[in-house]
């Protein structure tokens, strides 16, 4: 099985390099069979590295020890859903993985464009083919997830061998989230390729328009949502096992999976602008471009090991790999962007400060300037040791510093941005879009601040929530009454006709909403409180209005770990509420232990607490209890999120035309009703191919 | 005309979060030393927040009332380390594992510890013989001894 999946590897290599070069020579002859073998070709590199990932989750099925890497990441004892999730465990599997999820991507763009847009497609598949190469060439020769295990003698004879069992999977990965997580990252890191790829191959290709940024709106969205759920599902992974109370903590790894999100948002937000204005030509190429190479510098910051991060990765050799990778991939995007840089003239001017474009315009720079942040205070210790010779990092007083006021500014651009006009907002409309959100918003800061909403930045942020959410609700309503008096359906059905006909706008609300109950989460984090003590059966510990007291201590065995857990009996006003179990287990295989946090979670507050081991010299028990309100709202506002994302990649609904009744519409209405804002309709011809 | 003004916005908001950023930079940085490099520096490390790693010697771990001592060695050298944070330390953290310290040092060149961290990453990369693992050469014929029991 292992030789088998060896040479699906090459194979698919062999492939990927002709589509490569058949790709370029049909691109140079314009010869159309050239072209045809080229996406064949990339099809094929499809379905032999499924066959190579086949093979080699058949490999950890079957418990076949005489791989290195099924030795390293299983054992007999594993549990079925986890032997198939060890594949993505370590380095080799990874690659691997995200070698396959490519493919898949390629596959699916190469059969839905089949035989549509002769003069982009082959560029694309050149680049994307290209791409795939890479990661090739590392399954291949650099990290082949099929070495056998083998020591060689003095003569150079190999001598293999197979351990009775492996040395199993690390247990912090043995939780569900963290099955999820990774596939779910690897998409959004994965995905990014696409777009980048329709980029450069319309800048290669001196393509016209923005036809590309149509042909990739949905390609870019689907990768966005992915890495947003990813780092989300990553966050919540971390809250729920490792047990130190928190969701984030700028670690290197995590700001590596930030950073291609926050361009990718940045780049979902100005395409409008080319594709209304015809503005920003230059900036969105370059936006794709880095986000791209942010993907592959995330993977490089995470294998390499040149900033340590409490992730517990291996520092490997795959580090240059990358690094010129990233060198050739900047190199091609300069030349390519040198060369054809004329074609990328901007249409239009910025016409007013207070206007859509400017608010498109600050949401790009601060999410750039967000972006640059955490790369400069990821890289610290690099840069500082290159200019002054020591390692110097920064904490998370840096990052926050930083980030909490662009995230506050960015929320109110939510608010704000959508309900600018185009060009110019007279003062008149910002009075009548704006009034009662912002006094709405002001009234719940009065009214919070007394109930001990004291802290300045989760007192602006929840103004500027409740700010946001009025606004988006304003939106919806004004739409749906038009709906309402014209088609005379009622409100609800309303609702949902203004949304179908235009997924894109009011899924991108939904979305906004979702970052508002995420924003709203975060600012919760303002009043955490936490308490640590020596507990022994009986004794009891307060936080915030709970009582808890520990019942028992006890010992299970399960399949393959022990536990030790703590019965804890929460109490409110003398009343018990709720028992929780927090525990520690003992996994004899990777002689560690880890944690299982019990959480009591509510939309008011998680209490959260961590049976963190016994104290050396007393043997008693020491229990970890932190209270973190609002932490649900995060999880709840990605939901949300997704589901916005999911609403904007449906196609529009076609309205059903009603003639209008003269007087009777505003401006403002006719803005909500039809599908893009003014100017667009004539941009639109090209969605139709979209 | 509008250009410069959006300009203009821009820089504010640019030279805010960039100062935003120093003071933040200046709470928080931490030098990053090896061992060896921290014998060198000599006391002007003292008033600094350091960071050092190295591999916990076997043994040297001592769990005292409040605070647990323990040695941390690279390439020969060796530093004690008394780890006072209030935080339980991790469940990575055994003889033999890789250990960052973060915390001051003293006078006595003894190394106060608010936060650890250790990873054990050896642990789950590694060959179980011990040995670096040997993968065959793609495409030549594996070798298989008798004796070996490997599943064909």
């Amino acid at each position: 099985m292992d030789v088998f999946g060896s040479f699906a590897l090459i194979l698919a290599f062999t492939c990927s390099v002709y589509t490569v070069a058949a790709g370029i020579a049909g691109i140079r002859t314009r010869h159309p069979l050239l072209l045809k073998s080229a996406t064949q070709a990339g099809i094929a590199v499809c379905l032999l590295i499924t066959i190579a990932t086949a093979c080699l989750v058949y490999l950890f099925l079957t418990d076949d020890f005489s791989l290195a890497y099924v030795a390293g990441h299983s054992n007999r004892d594993l549990e079925t859903f986890y032997k198939v999730a060890a594949l993505w465990s370590g380095q080799e599997g990874s690659l691997l993985f995200w070698s396959w999820l490519l493919s898949l991507y390629a596959v699916t763009l190469l059969i839905a464009n089949r035989g549509k847009h002769p003069e982009l497609m082959p560029y694309v598949t050149v680049i994307v083919a290209g791409v795939q190469c890479f990661f090739l060439i590392l399954n291949v020769f650099v990290a082949s997830p099929f070495q056998v295990l083998g020591t060689t003698a003095a003569d150079g004879t190999v001598q293999l061998m197979a351990p009775a069992d492996g040395r199993g999977l690390n247990p912090l990965l043995q939780y569900p989230e963290m099955v999820i997580h990774p596939p779910m990252l690897y998409l959004g890191y994965v995905g990014f390729t696409i777009p980048f790829a329709f980029a450069l191959a319309a800048l290669l290709g001196r393509y016209p328009g923005e036809k590309w940024i149509h042909l990739t709106r949905r390609w870019t969205m689907v990768a966005w949502g992915f890495q947003g759920l990813g780092i989300l599902l990553g966050a919540h992974w971390a809250y729920a096992v490792l047990g130190w109370g928190g969701y984030w903590g700028w670690d290197p790894v995590e700001n590596a999976s930030l950073m291609p999100w926050l361009t990718g948002t940045a780049f979902l937000h100005s395409v409008m602008m080319q594709e209304k204005r015809g503005m920003m030509k230059v900036w969105n190429v370059w936006l794709v471009f880095i986000t791209f190479m942010l993907c592959i510098l995330g993977t490089l910051l995470t294998r390499s090991g040149i900033v340590s991060s409490v992730h517990a990765f291996a520092q490997s050799t795959i580090g240059p790999w990358f690094t010129g990778f990233l060198l050739v991939c900047l190199a091609v995007c300069v030349v390519a962007y040198l060369k054809n840089r004329d074609y990328l003239r901007s249409e239009s001017q910025l016409d007013s400060m207070v206007s859509r474009e400017s608010s498109f315009l600050f949401n790009n720079l601060i999410l750039l300037a967000s972006c640059f942040a955490v790369l400069w205070g990821t890289l610290f210790p690099v840069i500082s040791e290159w200019v002054q010779g020591t390692k110097i990092s920064v904490g998370p007083p840096f990052f926050n510093k930083v980030n909490i006021p662009i995230g506050l500014f960015l929320l109110f651009l939510t608010g704000v941005g959508p309900l600018l006009a185009w060009r110019k907002t007279s003062t008149e409309s910002l009075a009548r879009n704006f009034g009662w959100p912002l006094a709405g918003g002001l009234l719940a800061g009065a009214l919070a601040w007394p109930l001990g909403f004291n802290d300045v930045y989760a007192l602006i942020c929840l103004i500027l929530s409740v700010f946001v959410t009025l606004t988006i609700v304003s939106e919806f309503t004004r739409g749906a009454l038009v709906i309402r008096a014209r088609a005379g359906l009622n409100f609800f059905s309303s609702v949902g006709h203004l949304t179908m006909r235009n997924t894109r706008r009011y899924g991108g609300y939904v979305v906004h909403f979702g970052m508002v109950l995420i924003f709203i989460g975060l600012a919760g984090a303002a009043f955490n409180e936490d308490v640590q003590n020596e507990v022994e059966p009986g004794s009891r510990m307060e936080i915030g209005p709970y009582t808890l007291e520990v019942q028992s201590l006890t010992s299970r065995p399960a399949q393959n770990y022990t536990a030790e857990r703590v019965t804890v009996d929460v109490r409110r006003d003398g009343q018990s509420l709720m028992y929780l179990y927090p525990e520690r287990r003992f996994y004899p295989v990777n002689e560690i232990t880890g944690t299982m946090v019990a959480i009591h979670s509510t939309l008011k507050e998680d209490l959260y607490v961590v049976y963190a081991g016994r104290d050396p010299e007393s043997n008693r028990a020491v229990l970890h209890a932190y209270r973190n309100p609002l932490v649900k709202w995060i999880w709840l506002g990605g939901i949300v999120v997704v589901l916005g994302t999911v609403l904007g990649l449906v196609p529009n609904r076609q309205p059903v035309v009603v003639l209008r009744r003269a007087g009777v519409v505003t401006g403002q209405d006719a803005a909500a009703l039809t599908p893009e804002p003014v100017g667009a309709q004539q941009r639109r011809v090209h969605e139709a191919t979209d | 005309m509008k250009r410069a003004k959006f300009v203009m916005a821009s820089a504010v908001i640019l030279v805010t979060l960039g100062w935003l950023g120093y003071i933040g930079a200046m709470e928080s940085k931490t030098y990053y030393y090896t061992i060896e490099e921290l014998e060198k520096v000599g006391g002007s490390a003292d008033s600094q927040r350091l960071r050092v790693g190295g591999d916990i010697q076997a043994g040297s771990i001592e769990r005292l009332r409040g605070r647990v001592d323990f040695v941390i060695e690279q390439e020969g050298r060796s530093l004690r380390v008394s780890y006072v944070g209030t935080d339980p330390l991790p469940d990575t953290f055994v003889d033999g594992a890789q250990a960052l310290v973060e915390g001051k040092r003293m006078p006595d060149g003894r190394f106060v510890a608010e936060k650890v961290q250790a990873k054990c990453a050896s642990k789950y990369e590694a060959d179980p013989s011990g040995k670096p693992g040997y993968g065959a050469p793609e495409g030549q014929p594996k070798a298989a001894p008798a004796g070996s029991d490997r599943k064909s």
